[in-house]
């Protein structure tokens, strides 16, 4: 049975010249091949855009601290150094606020997504009234401008006396970032069917168990998407930090504070630094990105 | 025991009335079957029973018990959901053990038990596999094994068989059916599959916009239409209606197609002459009519529009006055469209039809519709 069906010979396929083909089908295929590369073009130029500064902070970042000063700058790093990296990381008050910065992003990741994922489940999964008044609401709060927020907040911290400590960035923070996160974890919520949670609660689970034991597995993945999204939005967020942090800076708020005080080196450097977490989240978080507008246009 | 019973079964979304006054009792062991085009309540009713979906009002018992408020784990009911809905985080060994583990069943019951349920299923080698390692097929297996391997009292299916292909479709029908007929739980089982009703159920409630039209075994349901919805709904092809009226003649009542006398079985005299000189409707199958390629005295002359070969019967599309009907025919009953036919109209295999109502003009009717 095999052997004949692989004796038979190959149909042979001919290739069509497009000079060959009718003028009208000519002209549609021209028209085709031109809108493609018009697309073509605009995506590498929207690329390119993107692309260059990072390769350029990238490129400077791993050249030795003398070619960074050279103007005009260098296109790749030739001669590789880490010399630039280190003499950044050794400068004065970098690591302290590094580790500053990183114990804010952890507080404000698990504040946030604390908060967000009973938030989120509601919004995805419950008709209530005013649901929709309160996915907006949401949004609003990333309307209203920190600018106006962050002198207020300075004042009744200082009140309060929890003016420039570690945590109360991170409350800052995770009322940055919670409008996000909440929708995030939403549309990861509303990806999971509902009938799973139904089969769950037939075979005997109640609403929490069925949440526990069937919704949190097949969501954690993307609530893992949308805590290190909150991680990178409190790592890189400079103004709340600035203005409520004197002396326990957080990275993004000292490099900026030492900005107009140092040399090529440091900003390149210290930009460097600061984009890595950015551009590992984009590879973990590009999935779900997508999956939320197109949760949120429906 | 098992017996499914629900009373006055009221559920509303917004303004649409989806499930209005049902009252059903479904037997220990029986198999009932909803049928009913999308948005007649069917799968409401079983949400309703299943505890996904609290009704409005009314009651409804599982064996002794009041159930109506109890959560869907309370009620001794497994089910088999339209889209499977097995658990991708599972492998299918743990997707069928879910319902026993959650009740704490010992370990070793739970692996004989799973092992049991995937053999019927003749799923047993996949036990290991995640469901995005499985066809469709392999997945709705695994879905009905998960349903059955908890041994509940009362068995839920949600158009279970509706996501396969016509093929698979067939051949898990008559698979269901057996498997059902062995592990005798009661069961409900909705569709909107008409064909799927009549094969598997040993009884179908027919609804449409949130009642039940008729419950009855699916040889009545087929042969003794409650009303012409039902008439309408079952059967390929559905079944003919002519529009006809109610005469006298010599004393006796019988019914006009045209200038051609119908004549009713004596059973029938009393209801239509209460309806002499009123339209109604002449309902017949198309496989209850016989097709003579020759006049007769008591056989309507029509003309055959279209014929369509279908192997083991030749379909006719037949015109009659304004009326179009289809009748079938021995394949070797040799006609050509636009040529003309006689058909004979048994008496016992007529039902009329109230023009005004739709119901079905039966003496008894009261019984065939009530649902108990």
């Amino acid at each position: 049975m095999s052997s004949t069906t692989t004796t038979q010979a190959a149909p042979v396929v001919r290739r069509v010249r497009v000079r060959d083909l009718p003028v009208e089908q000519q002209r549609a295929i021209r028209a085709r091949q031109l809108r493609r590369a018009g697309t073509y073009v605009l995506a590498i130029t929207i690329a390119v855009w993107i692309m260059l500064p990072i390769w350029l902070v990238g490129t400077l970042a791993f050249s030795t601290p003398a070619d960074v000063r050279a103007y005009p700058k260098q296109a790749a790093p030739i001669p590789f150094s880490t010399d630039t990296m280190e003499f950044f990381l050794n400068a004065r008050g970098v690591l302290p606020a590094t580790r500053n910065s990183i114990v804010v992003a952890l507080l404000t990741l698990t504040l946030s997504t604390a908060i967000a994922a009973p938030a989120g489940y509601a919004v995805a999964r419950y008709f209530f009234r005013g649901r929709d008044a309160y996915r907006l609401g949401i949004l609003a709060v990333r309307a209203f401008p920190i600018v106006i927020l962050a002198v207020p907040l300075a004042v009744t911290f200082r009140n309060w006396g929890i003016f420039d400590r570690v945590y109360s960035v991170a409350l800052m923070h995770t009322a940055l970032t919670l409008p996000t996160t909440i929708l995030v974890v939403s549309s990861v919520f509303a990806s999971v069917p509902r009938e799973l949670e139904e089969a769950a609660k037939v075979f005997g689970c109640n609403a929490f168990e069925a949440f526990l034991r069937v919704v949190m597995p097949l969501a954690l993945p993307g609530i893992a998407a949308s805590a290190i999204f909150t991680f990178v939005m409190s790592w890189n967020e400079v103004f709340a930090a600035v203005v409520l942090t004197l002396e326990n800076r957080t990275l993004p708020a000292l490099i900026l504070y030492n900005l107009d005080k140092s040399g090529d080196p440091f900003k390149f450097a210290g930009g460097f630094f600061m984009l890595v977490p950015s551009l590992i989240f984009i590879f973990f978080m590009r999935r779900y990105l997508f999956n939320m507008w197109g949760q949120i246009t429906k | 025991m098992a017996e499914i019973r629900i009373e006055n079964a009221v559920k509303t979304f917004g303004k649409v009335v989806a499930v209005n006054q049902v009252s059903l009792t479904v037997h220990d062991q029986e198999f009932v079957v909803l049928l009913g085009p999308s948005g007649c309540g069917k799968t409401t009713l079983l949400r309703a029973v299943a505890g996904l979906g609290m009704v409005d009002s009314g009651r409804i018992m599982i064996g002794d018990r009041d159930v109506t408020y109890l959560p869907p784990k309370a009620r001794d009911i497994s089910m088999v959901f339209q889209g499977y809905a097995i658990f991708p985080h599972m492998n299918v060994f743990d997707n069928i053990a879910f319902g026993l583990r959650m009740k704490r069943t010992p370990k070793e019951e739970i692996a004989r038990r799973v092992r049991e349920s995937a053999e019927l299923l003749h799923i047993e080698e996949f036990l290991e596999r995640f469901p995005s390692q499985l066809s469709g097929g392999q997945r709705q297996r695994v879905a009905v094994a998960r349903a059955i391997a908890v041994h509940s009292g009362v068995l839920l299916m949600d158009e279970p068989l509706s996501n396969l292909d016509a093929l698979l479709r067939l051949r898990m029908r008559a698979e269901l059916k057996r498997l059902l007929n062995e592990i005798r739980a009661t069961t409900i089982y909705v569709t909107h599959d008409q064909i799927e009703a009549l094969s598997m159920g040993d009884r179908i409630a027919v609804m449409r916009s949130g009642e039940i039209l008729q419950f009855d075994s699916p040889t009545r349901v087929y042969d003794v239409p409650a009303d012409r919805f039902v008439a309408g709904f079952i059967g390929t092809p559905p079944m003919n209606f002519l529009e006809g009226q109610v005469r006298r003649e010599n004393g006796v009542p019988c019914v006009a197609i045209g200038d051609f006398m119908l004549a009713p079985i004596p059973e029938m005299y009393e209801e239509l002459a209460r309806r002499d000189g009123k339209p109604i409707l002449v309902g017949i199958r198309a496989e209850n009519m016989e097709t003579l390629d020759a006049p007769a005295a008591d056989a309507l002359r029509v003309k055959v529009l279209v014929v369509e070969p279908l192997g083991s019967q030749n379909l006719l599309t037949i015109q009659i006055g304004s009326d179009v009907i289809k009748a079938s025919t021995h394949p070797d009953f040799a006609v050509a469209a636009n040529q003309d036919v006689w058909i004979r109209l048994p008496g016992d295999k007529i039902r009329w039809i109230d023009r005004e109502t739709g119901r079905t003009i039966i003496p008894d009717l009261e019984s065939l519709v009530s649902a108990s």
